[in-house]
């Protein structure tokens, strides 16, 4: 099947104006015999349930949790984008799109991110009407913050829970419709096959996590935002439930996959301590608006702040190396999250790591501290102010800015950041590649559609910060319900869709046959056993850096892991019960084709781009090395194996911007 | 460090429960109370026995998934902090250590240290949001000022999880500071106060149909409440009731 993105024609400003001028509408008497299914309930899918139904269309939303409000869009901590230039600092709705196609290294589309900076700033209005408590100013008006790789302010927060806050919006938003009826709500469900009827996506197979009951779901069309496959790798700042499996399923069933490759390692999580850890923690990008990042300059003093006879505060200014400064003086602290990453890998793999595992750089707030404080002496009229006292209202500054950060790290590290600077390390957070879908969000199975980070088409290589929030809200509030609608409007004569068809039947059939296997397999080591494998294969060979050698290696381990998997995993207990051994085992199942796919993937893209970096694609100073022969979007057709995957290739054209050498310095 | 674990294991909401003991070994101080679990657990699953439930997910405190009540204290015995993020440094070798579900008649028990807290997504059905269209359409962000101290306020009731810690810690399983910290972040704003008095009633007449107790002041709520939620949301609510029935 070619590929057809479906971008409509016309100047790039005008395409989605023009194009919701001519969709086909369904009137609101018909949209309420037609059924839509929505598979995940954070930003994307609580947002998407809530417009669909708020239009008139019967939802019925799928959560694994036991509650939509607990999706992991939750856990986003800094903030969201939008290009209301309430700062007066230069931004456009273009600044937007432009920063976002550069920060993506090129590989998105730009039908597709246009439209994005274009409701940008709807969104904003839209949680301000929810009674979303973002920051003010004294003013009473919206603060802003900065982010990575731009260089204005169009940041929105709520303290260091924005993600929180925006979720609690989409939530409340459904719940005014689960109490109207028009959402039905299926909590702690997971679905676990997507039917196909005719070629039509009509419905899902799901189990009920507590009874273990296998439910029939129909509907006309069915929706994907079941969010990223970080923890392909164990190890991720996701959820530990998080998942690619409905993703997979519908890749199975048809969809193509696109870019797996692009993963983001995110340069402010705190670093790992040992063997048992089970995820790791993220320190929102937005410190970096106020922390500068360091290792001593000399290897003598990583050895005396290792064996803690040194401390980094008695290490003198000149003794240190500021290397985002240092490299990348335009954007300094503030460069894009895979050059910062990678900058962080470079100076411990040379050894300047501050912690006992060499993996650790320093966050350093006391300049902060000073400058907030030299600030506030003087609004406050305190003439000739201690360093003390200055530190003191500085740290109140900071404290109101990033407490629960602050806070959170504490608890964890045992350390306090007001004090001593914090360590971070890189961890995988979050995943660019997924589901293929054309500019009506639509997969390559007619009537399913993926939004929010299950989908691949915003962020191209490298997702700059506080765009994945905007990406989830503008897909499930603003999108979607139009896109999806042109669709829907041939389905007004189609009435309910059966469950009691040899379609669903074999869908059915196929899911039991899975759950029996694992309950009856008596095997020999733990669904986890096989997860930290694959963890570890994914990290070493497909992670910050990757090379040929390393990713032909890691497609062998991983389809032999799988073996071994299908032949000696162990999941205790039936199926007739709440059972999350059973659960993850059928994740850790399509992580372990996941992974293979992924490897294949960065081994077909010979070129260094956003998150993707190939050992033998840098220029002479170690920077990313793109190349215009790989200006495209890999999407992956399902043939069996991961090995025998077919590749197309959807060609991207850059008619707005002019594709440059991506510069931070 | 080496530990001795009772925990409450109970086979699903029918069954009858009762605790049972566990021995740990080689447990890190910098290990995550979870995490401790998850030892216990791949100890379990490979003497061929059946893991405890538990419920947790994002791991950094925000969820609200997680929900143990550790030596008689929801979330264990540290302070602002949720059960994924209480850590084993808080215990020392040798110490035994209970682990019960949350208990309370609102909230029953589906497996082990798994309970069913629907009825805080009920109390919310009833009125937690505002009746606005998600078309986009809404007026400019900027058009109504929002004072500072109000907006603050209204994110510090906002940050509320919706664990079910304060309902746990009740002796009367009272969910007042849920609803009041639900309440007073939309009291607070003028978005909020065109249904201010239909939601307090409807949210309070929810609360009160699913079982949960009423507020005696003792305050045990906001001490072991993760995230900080003050008593004064409680007070909000009861001048918001007041205000609405009168």
């Amino acid at each position: 099947m070619a590929l057809d993105s479906k971008v409509p024609q016309g100047p790039i400003k005008d395409k989605w104006t023009d194009y919701k001028n001519k969709i086909n509408l369904v009137n609101p008497a018909n949209k309420r015999h037609i059924d839509v299914i929505v598979v995940g309930t954070g930003l994307a899918g609580g947002s998407a349930s809530a417009t669909l139904a708020e239009l008139g269309y019967n939802v019925k939303a799928f959560a694994y949790q036991d509650s939509p409000r607990r999706a992991h869009s939750i856990a986003a901590q800094g903030g969201i984008n939008a290009a209301k230039n309430y700062q007066g600092d230069g931004d456009s709705t273009y600044r937007l799109f432009y920063d976002t196609v550069k920060g993506g290294d090129y590989r998105s589309r730009e039908a597709n991110v246009y439209r994005l900076a274009e409701v940008s700033a709807n969104i904003i209005d839209q949680c301000v009407a929810q009674g979303v408590p973002f920051a003010r100013d004294y003013g009473g008006l919206l603060d802003n913050r900065s982010f990575g790789g731009v260089l204005v302010s169009r940041t929105f927060y709520a303290k260091g829970q924005t993600g929180q806050q925006l979720l609690l919006g989409a939530y409340s938003a459904m719940n005014r419709q689960i109490a109207r009826g028009k959402i039905e709500m299926f909590n702690r469900h997971e679905m676990l096959d997507v039917v196909i009827v005719d070629g039509k996506a009509r419905g899902i197979i799901a189990r009920n996590l507590v009874t273990g009951e296998i439910e029939r779901h129909s509907a006309h069309a069915v929706v994907i935002a079941s969010g990223g496959y970080g923890n392909v790798y164990f190890l991720s700042t996701n959820a530990m439930g998080s998942n690619v499996t409905a993703g997979w399923k519908v890749h199975k069933k048809g969809a193509y996959f696109a870019n797996p490759c692009y993963t983001q390692i995110h340069p402010t999580c705190i670093p790992r301590s040992g063997d048992y850890q089970s995820k790791l923690t993220l320190m929102s990008e937005s410190l970096r608006n106020d922390g500068r990042i360091w290792v001593p300059k000399h290897l003598k003093d990583v050895e005396s702040i290792r064996s803690g006879k040194l401390k980094p505060t008695q290490l003198k200014e000149e003794d240190r190396d500021y290397y985002l400064e240092r490299r990348y003086p335009a954007f300094g602290n503030l460069v894009p999250r895979d050059v910062a990453s990678r900058a962080a890998k470079e100076r411990c793999d040379a050894g300047y790591g501050v912690n006992a595992t060499g993996e650790a750089v320093y966050l350093d707030f006391a300049a902060s501290f000073v400058r907030y404080g030299t600030e506030q002496a003087k609004i406050q009229g305190i003439s000739n102010p201690s360093e003390a006292k200055i530190k003191e209202l500085g740290q109140e500054i900071v404290r109101a800015k990033y407490g629960n950060l602050f806070q959170m790290y504490e608890k964890i590290v045992d350390e306090n950041p007001y004090e001593t600077p914090m360590m971070i390390y890189p961890a995988v957070h979050y995943t660019m590649g997924g589901v293929w879908v054309d500019y009506n969000l639509m997969t390559t199975i007619p009537g399913c559609y993926a939004i929010g980070e299950a989908n691949f088409s915003d962020h191209g290589a490298n997702r700059l910060g506080a765009s994945a929030l905007m990406q989830g809200l503008a897909d499930g509030y603003f999108v979607l319900p139009y896109t999806i609608g042109d669709y829907l409007a041939d389905d007004i004569r189609t009435g309910k869709i059966s469950t009691d068809t040899p379609e669903f039947e074999a869908a059915e059939k196929e899911v039991k046959e899975r759950i029996d296997f694992f309950v009856n397999n008596k095997g020999t080591h733990s669904v986890d056993y096989y997860h930290k494998k694959l963890g570890k294969i994914m990290w070493d060979k497909c992670g910050m850096s990757r090379n040929a050698e390393g990713l032909k290696s890691a497609i062998e381990e991983i389809s032999a892991l799988r073996k071994d998997f299908w032949e000696n995993v162990n999941v205790p207990g039936t199926d007739k019960e709440y059972n999350e051994q059973l659960a993850k085992a059928g994740r850790v199942a399509d992580f372990l084709e996941l992974g293979e796919l992924f490897a294949k993937d960065a081994l077909v893209r010979e070129e260094s781009a956003g998150g993707h970096f190939r050992e033998e694609h840098q220029t002479p100073e170690g920077e990313a090395k793109r190349l215009k022969e790989f200006q495209f979007v890999s999407a992956w057709e399902y043939k069996g194996e991961p090995k025998d995957a077919v590749l197309h290739k959807e060609e991207l054209a850059y008619e707005n911007i002019e594709v440059k050498e991506r510069s931070y310095k | 460090m080496n530990l001795t674990l009772k925990i409450w294991r109970q086979k699903d909401a029918n069954s009858k429960g009762q605790m049972t003991d566990y021995k740990v070994s080689e447990i890190s101080e910098h290990m995550s109370f979870l995490e401790m679990m998850d030892v216990l657990n791949e100890q379990i699953i490979n003497k061929g026995e059946e893991p405890v439930a538990f419920d947790h997910d994002c791991r950094e405190g925000i969820c609200g998934m997680c929900s143990m009540y550790i030596n008689g204290e929801a979330h264990g015995p540290d302070r602002g902090v949720t059960t994924c993020q209480l850590h084993m440094r808080m215990f020392k070798d040798g110490d035994t250590i209970t682990i019960e579900p949350w208990k309370a008649a609102a909230f029953p028990v589906v497996k082990d240290l798994v309970v069913d807290r629907s009825a805080f997504d009920r109390i919310q059905h009833a009125g937690g949001y505002i009746s606005v269209n998600t078309s986009g359409n809404t007026q400019d962000a900027n058009s109504i000022p929002i004072a500072k101290e109000a907006a603050d306020t209204a994110m510090d009731a906002a940050t509320c999880i919706g664990c079910g810690a304060c309902v746990a810690t009740c002796k009367n399983s009272s969910a007042m500071l849920f609803v009041g910290a639900k309440v007073s972040q939309y009291a607070l704003l003028p978005q909020g106060q065109v249904e201010a008095a239909d939601r307090v009633k409807n949210m309070v007449a929810q609360m009160d149909l699913e079982g949960f107790g009423n507020c005696t002041n003792t305050g045990a709520c906001e001490v072991e409440c993760p995230k900080g939620i003050s008593l004064d949301n409680i007070a909000r609510m009861n001048r918001e009731l007041m205000k609405a029935s009168i």
